[in-house]
């Protein structure tokens, strides 16, 4: 399993309830249903990943967080995840507002676009950046709004979310975000994982 | 008469009191089984016939000598695996199959019951097939499934019967029955009835039964199943055995022809008056509307798991319609998985060879099946 995760199932309490806003093909939430005892719901997008998820006998419906998740209740969940998808939506703003409406705590992760390959191809070659976790040239990505790990940190400011725990994941090497080290890990960090709260 | 002895049916006997307000007992409610019932009775699947099918779901059958209606999903190895449940589908009352309906013949009259059977609806159809569990002694279900009318089935029974089964598949269905879907209901209706041998219902089977009218209920009906996609790919403008067109009124098209033949075969399986009676149940049904408005209150405290399907090509029971019971139960907490099926098969899709749609079932009942025997469930 991918060391995100990881940490994020290590965010989550036993027997909690948890969404998972974008699940894939359904390997965390297996991978929470069997070792964390949780209620565990997906919501996904692909069909072919739906029916994946499906076939293994997780509840996954088919649909977008932009239009999906108005259907699920206040607090719902006390847990609600979005892995590496918050870039990819029209209004990231929007989502992230739905996400901390339906889930006492929120679990966002994004790829930093602050990591110093992707400056680095900017500055030095003057290309669009093209990295492992950023796989796509400028005419065919998926990602709409890409941001920093700064940029983050920043809008929940702004917005008056709370971070709770923030961790940088670089080739595998977990380590603590925090103010003070805030513009290195931007630097360093592939990834941000973020535990949010209203 | 010795094909109608093999229909397995029982009599209950217990009052059930209808909707309409009439009570009835001692009544024949038919019905098949397919697999054996486990030691620990817990993979019995109750399924739900739509509204023409009948209890035959698999292998051939005997009445009509052709293949279960469900053929493609039940059966040894399929979707809902034989080898591995216990799957019992019932004839709804009001159908034309062994169960109490308006072709049964009234004892008093000696004649069948007609236009004199009371009217029926979806819960008074489940109320009537839920006697069959006690009957086979089964205390839980692993499931109940069905499509279109099943479906409506589906959700009746987890409402009126909350954990009974562990697992729902209520597929293309709806939990309220739309204006549109009344209006082509009315419109076969009204085929039936301005059909001169349909007499008030009181028409006798045997000889002169309203089959031309009923014919073109079927055909109409057979049009919605369908998707304008899936028509053009399949006939285009494709012509009936000749070379030109006629300038007359014959089946110049072969979509004309198809539907001529689709009408044909349906009156020796299927009672007028059975037809008038479903329809109306199906129209009757606004599950939503039992709720006081909320659906989600339908099923209330639920601990079943759904899993709903939809198909992108059905526009008599669209994917918004199923979603709706998604939301209905997104709103509760309930577990439930949702998938639209990418398919040009129209409403028909759920009794087609839909590969995926076969092969996710297939996998998502095996898998919940052995969750639930490792109590991860």
């Amino acid at each position: 399993m991918k060391e995100e995760f990881k940490v994020i199932s290590k965010f989550i309490e036993e027997k909690s309830r948890v969404l998972d806003v974008g699940c894939g093909d359904g390997i965390l939430m297996e991978y929470l249903s069997e070792n964390k005892v949780v209620d565990v719901r997906g919501l996904e997008i692909s069909k072919e990943k739906v029916k994946k998820c499906l076939s293994k006998g997780l509840a996954v419906i088919e649909g977008d967080a932009e239009n999906d998740l108005k259907q699920f209740p206040d607090l719902s969940f006390d847990y609600v995840i979005l892995s590496q998808t918050l870039q990819a939506f029209m209004s990231p703003e929007n989502v992230i507002e739905n996400l901390l409406r339906v889930g006492k705590k929120v679990i966002v992760t994004i790829p930093n676009f602050g990591h110093w390959k992707v400056r680095l191809d900017l500055l030095l070659k003057g290309e669009m950046p093209v990295t492992k976790n950023l796989p796509y040239q400028w005419y065919n990505t998926p990602n709409l709004h890409m941001c920093t790990i700064q940029d983050f940190f920043n809008f929940c400011n702004n917005k008056r979310v709370n971070i709770y725990k923030s961790i940088s994941l670089n080739e595998k090497k977990i380590s603590n975000i925090t103010t003070s080290n805030l513009k290195y890990k931007n630097l360093i960090s592939e990834l941000g994982i973020f535990l949010l709260e209203k | 008469m010795s094909d109608l002895n093999k229909i397995k049916n029982i009599i209950i006997e217990k009052t059930l009191k209808l909707d309409c307000g009439k009570e009835i007992s001692n009544f024949p409610l038919a019905y098949e089984t397919y697999g054996n019932l486990n030691e620990k009775k817990d993979n019995a699947i109750l399924i739900f016939h739509a509204l023409t099918g009948d209890q035959y779901a698999s292998g051939i059958n005997p009445i009509t000598k052709k293949e279960g209606w469900w053929n493609y999903a039940v059966g040894p190895g399929k979707s809902f695996d034989t080898d591995k449940f216990f799957v019992i589908c019932a004839n709804v009352i009001g159908g034309c199959m062994g169960s109490y309906g308006p072709g049964t013949i009234d004892p008093l009259t000696n004649k069948p019951t007609g236009t004199n059977f009371p009217v029926i609806t979806i819960n008074d159809m489940v109320n009537a097939q839920y006697n069959l569990l006690d009957y086979l002694k089964i205390e839980k279900l692993f499931a109940v499934a069905g499509g279109s009318m099943g479906g409506m089935q589906v959700l009746q029974f987890v409402s009126n019967f909350p954990n009974k089964a562990r697992v729902a598949l209520p597929i293309a269905c709806t939990a309220s029955h739309s204006a549109q879907n009344i209006a082509f209901n009315e419109l076969g209706r009204q085929a039936i009835m301005s059909d001169s041998n349909w007499k008030e219902g009181l028409y006798d089977q045997k000889s002169t039964n309203p089959d031309k009218g009923l014919a073109v209920a079927r055909m109409a009906a057979h049009i919605t199943y369908l998707s304008k996609k899936g028509l053009q790919e399949k006939f285009g403008r494709n012509l009936q055995e000749r070379s030109d067109l006629k300038f007359g009124f014959d089946a110049d098209f072969q979509i004309e022809s198809y539907l001529r033949y689709q009408g044909s075969v349906f009156v020796d399986r299927f009672d007028a008056n059975s037809y008038l009676y479903i329809t109306r149940a199906m129209d009757y049904f606004d599950l939503t509307k039992q709720f006081g408005g909320n659906l989600s209150k339908a099923f209330k405290d639920t601990k079943t798991k759904f899993f709903i399907i939809s198909f992108t090509s059905d526009w008599l029971y669209p994917t918004s319609e199923n979603k709706d019971i998604v939301i209905a139960l997104n709103a509760i907490g309930a577990d439930v998985g949702f998938v639209e099926i990418e398919t040009d098969k129209g409403h028909d899709s759920f009794l087609l060879d839909v590969p995926d749609f076969l092969s996710t079932i297939k996998n998502y009942l095996n898998t919940t099946y052995s969750n639930i025997n490792e109590r991860r469930i």
